[in-house]
């Protein structure tokens, strides 16, 4: 009884990584259909901003929940005017500029930081059930994924903003039309996308250690995540990392974390086949 | 067409003889061959076939891999050389034939070709344990595989193919391949494939066999990653996992993309530019190594999306036809494309 609470608790921890690391380039890739392969290194400038904040006196709460997403929304600013928006609407091309920015992020990181992971650790203490430990902090990341999956549908769903958001993806002719500025609507996505992405690192820093590689690990799970998932933002990310993240913890049980890594990627490959436009591309067609 | 062909044969062995008295370090001239050879497959099938893959260095592992292994199983370097061809061939035609006829395109077969490069990196990286083994070859996880036989000469069983010896013997592949694929492409098999590139509607409607034709290019781009990685075995006489690793496909990429996509020369001066780039880079601390090839990659792409051979060529052109009209551009371009 206590093994299947773990185990559930586990599985439950597993897919909500993947929505938070997946939901920055969700909205980017669903609103706008931009791939920032950057997005990886996004999550570690989010994750030096808390723990560099952390270091300098800042709350561990606040470095994690503010600090974090504000560097990459400002550094997602910067990218947008500067590399991303001469490239809407050539996927290719946004792909491999922002692949450029990955690279050179990293370097950037090593540069500054130096080849070395620092980390912060945990605010959290964990608690038992039964004969087993569980980490509070996996509750807390759990939480704030349900948090980031729910604000980011009730924005796109009710408000104002969400509203015009949508509308100026759907049609930037239309948009336009009735006053819109659709470059700016553009640019507040990617910053939108870029803060999640930050928030996400910041959320992961007292993990997992923050390195200049860091973001490596995150990138090619975010863009598996979000590619099966289709271009729904919300119920896209929610089914593939159900789908995905339930996969790797059952694999990771049953064998090894590489083995349940492999499934993961190989559940991806097999999706693609059999639903080459992702899951909301088959199913759950007109949701958010 | 022969002349041509000829012509570019004479200049490529007249560069292969020249290049080690420009460039004394036959040791790294070796590698930026090798490089040419790998950063070439993949500019046939990006440029001439549409694909992006985003995952070549899986063939250039695999090559790597299937020869190391081979070559401790059989203790025969030539036929571990064959296997290393035919291995990443057959893998490039499997994951082609799926990508294909289960028509991906775009990023989704950039999500594919990436995660399959994942799999077999994280699979490779975990083999350490000694039960992970084939035949007599253990795959030593992150350390790789050391201690295999490289190639020899073919008459003489003692005479190793080290330094200048695999310099030429890597050259000559590279020429051959590239005029191998200019063949290739001035043939109905080239024709067809440039034609599902520009469009592959049309081409179906035609009547051809888009699927095969594509997985066929992909197979071949396969082959020539793999010989790649085949000679990169020789070269570094150690395979580890980080020949599948991402930086690895993303270096390709880069090459391809700064060189030219457009063309064959393209890619493989890319190569050389940007591995001679990086080898300097790494005589000194000051800036970072990726630091600089990303952003390199970012200019290039809001820059120069062409590439530099391709420019460079169209420069050409347009002195000797005199200005252009701004209207002619897209012409250019097309020009351009088709001209090798």
């Amino acid at each position: 009884m206590d093994f299947a609470a773990v185990v559930v608790m586990e599985i439950c921890y597993a897919i909500a990584v993947l929505v938070l690391i997946s939901t920055g380039l969700a909205v980017i890739f669903g609103m706008m259909r931009v791939i920032n392969l950057a997005h990886g290194e996004f999550l570690t400038l989010g994750g030096y901003a808390a723990i560099m904040s952390n270091q300098a006196g800042l709350n561990i709460y606040l470095s994690i929940l503010v600090a974090a997403p504000l560097a990459a929304a400002i550094f997602g600013f910067l990218v947008e005017r500067l590399i991303v928006r001469f490239l809407y609407g050539r996927l290719i091309n946004t792909m491999l500029a922002t692949w450029g920015l990955s690279l050179a992020m990293i370097g950037g990181f090593s540069m500054i930081f130096g080849n070395t992971t620092t980390g912060i650790t945990t605010p959290i203490s964990g608690f038992a059930v039964g004969k087993y430990q569980i980490s509070g902090y996996n509750l807390f990341v759990i939480a704030i994924a349900a948090l980031v999956i729910g604000g980011v549908y009730l924005i796109l769903k009710i408000s104002r903003a969400g509203l015009v958001a949508r509308g100026a993806m759907q049609n930037p002719e239309m948009a336009q039309a009735f006053g819109y500025n659709t470059s700016r609507v553009y640019m507040f996505t990617f910053v939108a996308g870029s803060a999640l992405a930050g928030l996400a690192g910041g959320v992961m820093a007292p993990l997992v250690g923050i390195n200049p590689a860091a973001g490596a690990a995150y990138i090619a799970k975010a863009f598996i995540t979000v590619i099966s998932g289709g271009t729904a933002v919300i119920s896209g990310t929610l089914a593939s990392a159900g789908l995905f993240g339930f996969v790797s913890q059952t694999f990771t049980f049953l064998a090894t974390p590489v083995v349940g890594e492999i499934a993961l990627l190989f559940a991806a490959v097999v999706l693609l086949r059999l639903l080459p436009t992702g899951i909301t591309g088959r199913f759950l067609k007109d949701k958010v | 067409m022969l002349r041509e062909a000829s012509l570019s044969a004479i200049i490529g062995l007249i560069l292969m003889l020249v290049a080690p008295f420009v460039f004394d370090d036959i040791y790294t001239l070796t590698v930026l061959v090798i490089y040419g050879l790998l950063a070439l497959s993949l500019g046939f099938i990006w440029g001439f076939g549409g694909i992006l893959c985003f995952g070549q260095a899986a063939f250039f592992g695999l090559g790597a891999y299937a020869f190391a292994i081979a070559s401790i199983n059989f203790a025969e370097p030539w036929a571990a050389a064959l296997i290393a061809l035919i291995v990443p061939a057959l893998f490039a035609a499997a994951l082609g034939a799926m990508l294909f006829y289960g028509r991906l395109s775009d990023v989704y077969l950039a999500v594919v070709t990436l995660v399959a490069t994942l799999i077999l990196f994280k699979f490779m990286n975990s083999t350490a344990g000694s039960a992970y083994k084939i035949g007599n070859a253990r795959l030593g996880g992150y350390n790789g595989i050391p201690g295999f036989d490289t190639l020899t000469l073919p008459w003489d069983r003692s005479e190793y193919l080290i330094d200048e010896s695999l310099y030429y013997f890597c050259a000559l592949i590279l020429l051959a391949a590239f005029l191998g694929l200019r063949w290739l492409l001035t043939a109905p098999f080239g024709r067809i494939l440039v034609g599902i590139r520009e469009n592959e509607l049309r081409a179906e409607l035609v009547g051809y066999d888009v699927r095969l034709i594509k997985t066929l290019a992909f197979a071949i781009g396969g082959m020539l990653a793999g010989m790649a990685g085949m000679l990169f075995a020789n070269w570094a006489e150690i395979v580890t996992p980080n020949l599948f690793s991402l930086s690895q496909s993303a270096e390709v990429i880069i090459w391809v993309i700064v060189g030219g996509a457009g063309s064959l020369l393209g890619p493989i001066v890319g190569a050389f530019a940007l591995g001679a780039l990086k080898f300097f880079l790494g005589q000194q601390t000051l800036v970072d190594n990726l630091f600089v090839l990303g952003s390199l990659l970012v200019l290039a792409v809001l820059f120069l999306p062409r590439g530099i051979v391709p420019t460079i060529a169209l420069l050409f052109k347009g002195r000797r036809k005199g200005i252009r009209k701004k209207g002619a551009r897209r012409t250019s371009r097309r020009r351009v494309r088709h001209a090798r």
